[in-house]
C-alpha cells in the first residue's frame, strides 16, 4: 500500500542535502530503500539513512524529485512505499570498513550506528562533507577525503581506502556512493582478496522485483539487490559500463 | 517423457509456464534468467515501432491482494530491440509481444521479431493505461480480426492475441482472433482500476488509471478461460494471478493449454520451478499422465 507519511523533523547536513524524519511502522534493515512520491512530480528510490523507531531518508538536491523534496518542511506529507531490497548483512564479518562517497554516506548511517566501524567519508570539498559528527558518536575511526584536499586526506576515498586497508587488517568492505568509486571499490578489494558489500543504484518503476527497469545484467537492482557482494558484483559486466534509460535502452556511462 | 510438456498449436513448451508480458523481459540478460529459472517462454516486454520512456512515477500500487500499475509501454523500439533479441533467442523460446496503433504497425512489428527469431508473437490488444493503444484497439471484434489477419499475412510463426478482460465480449473477440487465423488466445491482461489518496486529494497513478495484476485477478481470468474453452478451438494461454501450481492447474483445467506467470515473480524469482515441481508431484497423485491430460478437465 502506498502510505503517506507526515514528516516530523528536518535536518540541514550540508548546503543541498536534507535529512526528513518520519513515522513509518514497518520493519527496516541497514542498506533498504522505500519509494518516496513526491505528488505532482515523480516517485524515487531513497536509501533509508535510519532504520529504527522513527526512520529518515536523506536528500541531496539534484533533481526535481530531489529539489522537491528538500523544499518540505516539518508538518509536510510524502508518499512512502517499501521497504524494498536485501540491505546488508554484517553478521559475519569482524573487522568492517563502512566507506561512503557523497550523500552515498547517508545510506551507510544505519549501518555505522549498528556496528560502529571504522568510517570514511569521501566528499568532493570542505563543503559537501555530510554526518561526520554523527558518525563519530558511534566510530572511533572516521577518515576523511576529499577531492581538492579542503579537508583530510587529499584524494579520493578508494584512495583513502585502499591505504587504511594496507594499515589495518578489515575482512569486509562495506560502500555506497558513485557507480565509478564503487567500480573501483570492487577492483581494489578483489586486488586485496577482500569481501566487499555494495549498494548500486538504478532507474527504477516498480520497486519490487516485477518490471525490470532496473536490471543489471538481469538482476534486479531493487530485488535481488541494491546490495551485492564481492561474487555477484564480478558478474555484473554492466557496472560502471552501461545504465538503462526509462525506455529501457542500453546508454553507455 | 517429459510430463510437463505442452502445446499451443505447433509450438512445443517442454514446461507449461511462461513469464507474462513486462515481467522481467525487458533486457536479454533478464530473458535469459528466467529461462533458466523454470520457464517454459519468455513473453518480451510490449515494444513498439519507437522508443517510450513510459508514464512518469508513480507508475506502481501495492495492495494484499496484488498490483496495480500504470508503466505505459516503455520500452527501447523494435530496432533497438534487437540486440536484447540476439542472446535470448539463443537461450530458449521467446515469444515478441508487440503493441501498436494500426493493423499494418503490428504486422511490421511481428515481421521484425520474426526476423529476430521469436517463436512466436503476442500481440497486446489490451493494455489498459496507453491511449490509443491496447483495449482501446482491442475490444472492437472487427478491428481485432483485421489485426490479426494483416499479421498471419505477413508472418509465419504463430500469431498469439492477449484479451482484456475490461469487456462483456471477451469470447466474440476470442473468435474474432480465431476466425482471422490466430494460433491461440491469451487471457487475460489486468482490469482497469484506480487509486486515490486521500492524503493528497488526487489519483495516486501519475496515469490516473492502471492495471489490476495479482491474486485479485486470477478467478476473473479463469472464468474467461472457461468461457473462451466453450466458444474457441484455438489453444489458450492462461494468465491472471497464478502463484502456485493450483493456481495454474485451475487454468489448465478451465481450458488452458499453457499459462503465464507475472506478478508473482516480484517476490519469488524462483516461482516458476516451485510450480513445476507441484505440478509434477499433483500429477502423480491425481494420476494426469501429462499435461495435456489435464486441459479442460474442469468442462463435463
Amino acid at each position: 500500500m502506498n502510505n503517506v507519511v507526515k514528516i516530523t523533523s528536518v535536518k540541514r547536513e550540508s548546503h543541498d542535502t536534507r535529512t526528513f524524519r518520519f513515522t513509518f511502522d514497518k520493519d527496516a534493515k541497514a542498506g533498504q530503500f522505500v519509494m518516496v512520491w513526491v505528488p505532482g512530480i515523480d516517485e524515487i528510490p531513497m536509501s533509508l539513512s535510519s532504520v529504527r523507531g522513527k526512520k529518515s531518508i536523506t536528500v541531496k538536491a539534484i533533481g526535481d524529485a530531489t529539489n522537491a523534496i528538500n523544499k518540505l518542511e516539518k508538518g509536510n506529507y510524502i508518499g512512502i512505499r517499501g521497504p524494498y531490497g536485501n540491505g546488508f548483512s554484517v553478521e559475519k564479518s569482524k573487522n568492517i570498513l563502512i566507506v561512503g562517497g557523497g550523500v552515498g554516506v547517508a545510506a551507510l548511517m544505519p549501518l555505522v550506528r549498528m556496528t560502529g566501524s571504522d568510517t570514511i567519508i569521501g566528499a568532493r570539498n570542505k563543503a559537501e562533507i555530510i554526518m561526520k559528527s554523527d558518525i563519530e558518536r558511534y566510530s572511533e575511526n572516521v577518515w576523511v577525503s576529499t577531492d581538492d584536499g579542503s579537508y583530510g586526506f587529499k584524494g579520493n576515498a578508494v584512495d583513502l581506502m585502499k591505504k587504511k586497508m594496507k594499515e589495518k587488517e578489515y575482512d569486509l568492505i562495506v560502500a555506497c556512493g558513485p557507480e565509478i568509486m564503487l567500480y573501483y571499490v570492487h577492483k581494489a578489494c578483489t586486488d586485496a582478496s577482500v569481501d566487499c558489500q555494495l549498494s548500486l543504484e538504478r532507474f527504477m518503476k516498480c520497486g519490487a522485483g516485477l518490471c525490470g527497469s532496473c536490471v543489471m545484467d538481469g538482476m534486479r537492482i531493487c530485488e535481488d539487490g541494491p546490495v551485492f557482494n564481492s561474487e555477484e558484483i564480478t558478474e555484473l559486466k554492466e557496472l560502471g559500463r552501461f545504465k538503462r534509460s526509462p525506455s529501457g535502452k542500453k546508454v553507455k556511462l | 517423457m517429459n510430463a510437463l510438456a505442452t502445446h499451443i498449436g505447433n509450438l512445443r513448451l517442454e514446461r507449461p509456464g511462461m513469464v507474462a508480458s513486462g515481467i522481467m523481459d525487458e533486457t536479454g540478460g533478464s530473458m535469459i534468467r528466467m529461462l533458466s529459472l523454470g520457464a517454459g517462454a519468455v513473453v518480451t516486454k510490449s515494444i513498439g515501432s519507437v522508443t517510450k520512456e513510459g508514464h512518469i512515477n508513480p507508475t506502481f500500487i501495492e495492495y494484499p491482494f496484488g498490483y496495480l500499475n500504470a508503466m505505459g509501454l516503455p520500452n527501447p523500439g523494435i530496432d533497438e530491440f534487437a540486440d536484447e533479441m540476439k542472446d535470448a533467442v539463443k537461450a530458449g523460446v521467446i515469444i515478441g509481444s508487440v503493441f501498436a496503433s494500426s493493423p499494418k504497425e503490428f504486422a511490421e512489428l511481428a515481421v521484425k521479431m520474426e526476423t529476430y527469431k521469436a517463436s512466436a508473437v503476442e500481440l497486446n490488444l489490451s493494455c489498459p493505461h496507453a491511449k490509443g493503444y491496447g483495449i482501446e484497439m482491442g475490444t472492437d471484434p472487427d478491428l481485432v480480426f483485421k489485426i490479426v489477419s494483416a499479421v498471419k499475412n505477413a508472418v509465419k510463426i504463430p500469431v498469439h492475441a492477449k484479451l482484456t478482460p475490461n469487456t462483456h465480449i471477451i469470447t466474440d473477440i476470442g473468435k474474432a482472433v480465431q476466425d482471422a487465423g490466430g494460433d491461440a488466445v491469451v487471457a487475460i491482461n489486468t482490469l482497469k482500476a484506480m487509486s486515490i489518496s486521500p492524503e493528497f486529494a488526487r489519483p495516486v497513478l501519475s496515469n490516473k488509471f492502471g492495471g489490476l495484476s495479482g491474486p485479485a485477478l486470477r478467478p476473473v481470468g479463469v472464468r474467461a478461460i472457461y468461457d473462451l474453452r466453450n466458444a474457441l478451438e484455438i489453444p489458450l494461454i492462461g494468465v491472471g494471478g497464478i502463484y502456485d501450481h493450483r493456481d495454474a492447474i485451475e487454468y489448465i483445467m478451465a481450458g488452458a493449454d499453457a499459462f503465464q506467470v507475472g506478478s508473482a515473480i516480484g517476490k519469488d524469482i524462483n516461482v516458476l520451478k516451485k510450480i513445476n515441481a507441484g505440478l509434477e508431484n499433483f500429477m502423480k497423485e491425481f494420476g494426469y499422465s501429462s499435461i495435456e491430460k489435464m486441459v479442460g478437465a474442469a468442462h463435463e
